[in-house]
């Protein structure tokens, strides 16, 4: 089984998030290896309200499309401009410079622990 | 339901392949990075299990007579230890399947089918065998299926294989040209080599009996390595095949599509005629003389993606809207993908002949946003010495 971050928190939809203010948002590197390379990121805009469990984005690999969820409601604060214009980071980097957007949280959905979210990607 | 296991699958897990379900079969789509193993074979060399691949004899004096009548080619006319790119078709004239035929001595041929059609074509060519005095039978079992192809694969194939006079049906491997073939010994077994691929890249599909097959797949990933060889999967292969600008059945190739509307009328060889110089009437020959004298609802062109964003299979080919939303349709995605080789988007795609000219500014909805696409000739990619 593969080991996550302990200090993340973890969608059921593979979405980490951490602890700061505002908080990072990425995908797990558990997506990262299902989807393959990943080629194309669409990011909600800096200002967007997003809400926690919905669909805000798109990521995209060589073979597929995948919808980007939200851990958390809030604010978008920053996007990861990097990311976009080399989507190849989110591959190499996901708990790091493969990062995704930063948000003002304001309520979360259902997060899960490393350990929970080990067990829930089997 | 079940997929079958490659004789090969054991090497797959324990080079931690992603696998995936393709054609009924169990097989890797990817062990690393797709993009990577793709640049391996336009830049090296890359290896691929194809053992999902349908494989048919056809052996007996009139074997060259039955694949006439049972096949769109001019199959009697192919010569010894040559191979030929062909289609099974239905009386209506639609594809059933994409083929390659080997005439691998006299009165002997073979020839492989795509996995997911494997029974279908099994079917169809038994039931045209009556009345000709030929044995069809399904060697897939017996047989695994080994490409190696990239601009490394010749250096690779001589480490590994070694030339026999006495099984190589007459050619060298110095001589050996596209589309022909000739057998070679690994260690003590004899393997028929064949100088084909679906990647546009120079390479060898190699079969071998199963037994042998392990041995023969670690030979060449251990030749290849300081080579740069890499094991590829279907990821690869298909981003490999897009960018060369061929078909995929399923994709640019099914049932309701004719030879001539995928752009292959080349193949269909209307005029072959028997040893009495009449006419064969092949499986669908009336329809496609029918076929090959009409207007032409659809054309298959390249697309280029002057945006990011690549097309899928099923997305919608549009007219361009000022305002970016997607116009009105004029066709539909075969095949799209980011070509890794180029960078940027490449798709197949199925349009009216009145956008089909290359130049024409088209657009594919892409999940609600129209995006640009030019149709450009066929194929994207060339390598430098073909």
């Amino acid at each position: 089984m593969a080991d996550f971050p302990a200090n993340l928190r973890y969608s059921v939809e593979h979405e980490w998030i951490d602890d700061a203010s505002p908080a990072t948002v990425g995908v797990t590197s558990h997506a990262v290896e299902a989807l393959g390379d990943v080629v194309y990121l669409e990011l909600p805009e800096v200002g967007a309200t997003v809400e926690a469990g919905t669909v805000i984005g798109e990521i995209e690999s060589t073979k597929s499309v995948s919808e980007l969820f939200s851990p958390v409601s809030g604010t978008v604060v920053e996007v990861n401009q990097a990311a976009i214009d080399d989507p190849a980071l989110v591959n190499s980097e996901p708990f790091g410079a493969g990062w995704l957007f930063k948000v003002d949280v304001t309520g979360e959905g259902q997060l899960l622990s490393a350990e929970e979210y080990a067990q829930h990607a089997g | 339901m079940t997929t079958t296991k490659s004789p090969l699958h054991s090497e797959h897990l324990a080079l931690g392949a992603h696998l995936t379900e393709f054609g009924g079969w169990d097989m890797p789509l990817r062990y690393s990075s797709d993009i990577a193993e793709h640049r391996a074979v336009r830049e090296a060399a890359g290896l691929f299990d194809l053992s999902h691949m349908g494989g048919v004899s056809i052996t007996g004096p009139e074997a060259g007579a039955f694949l006439d009548h049972a096949l769109v080619g001019n199959l009697s006319a192919l010569r010894e230890m040559r191979a030929r790119y062909t289609m099974i078709c239905a009386d209506d004239g639609g594809v059933l399947d994409d083929l390659i035929v080997y005439h691998n001595a006299p009165g002997e041929y073979f020839l492989v089918s795509n996995a997911a059609n494997a029974d279908t074509v099994l079917v169809a060519l038994l039931e045209r065998a009556a009345g000709f005095d030929v044995a069809v039978r399904d060697i897939s079992a017996g047989q695994a299926l080994i490409a190696v192809q990239g601009p490394r694969a010749e250096e690779i194939l001589r480490e590994v294989l070694t030339e026999d006079p006495e099984i190589s049906g007459g050619t060298a491997l110095d001589d050996l040209r596209y589309y022909a073939c000739l057998g070679m010994r690994f260690d003590d077994e004899s393997v028929l080599v064949a100088r084909t691929g679906y990647t546009g890249e120079d390479g060898f599909e190699v079969w071998v009996d199963v037994p042998h097959a392990v041995p023969l797949w670690r030979a060449f990933l251990t030749a290849g390595e300081p080579h740069g060889l890499v094991p590829a999967g279907l990821s690869a292969r298909d981003s490999l095949r897009l960018e060369a600008g061929m078909p995929l059945y399923g994709h640019e190739l099914d049932a309701t599509t004719t030879p001539f509307d995928a752009g292959m009328g080349r193949i269909v060889k209307l005029d072959k005629t028997h040893d009495d110089g009449t006419p064969v009437e092949f499986v669908g020959r009336a329809a496609l003389a029918a076929r090959r004298e009409s207007a032409p609802a659809r054309v298959l062109v390249g697309l280029r993606g002057t945006g990011r964003r690549p097309a899928r299979a099923g997305y919608a080919v549009v007219q361009p809207d000022a305002d970016g939303a997607p116009g009105p349709q004029v066709g539909t995605v075969t095949s799209g993908a980011p070509s890794p080789t180029l960078g940027h988007p490449v798709a197949m795609a199925y349009v009216t002949p009145e956008v089909s000219a290359e130049g024409t500014e088209l657009a594919v909805d892409v999940r609600g946003r129209a995006e640009p696409f030019v149709v450009v000739p066929l194929p994207f990619y060339r390598r430098a010495d073909a």
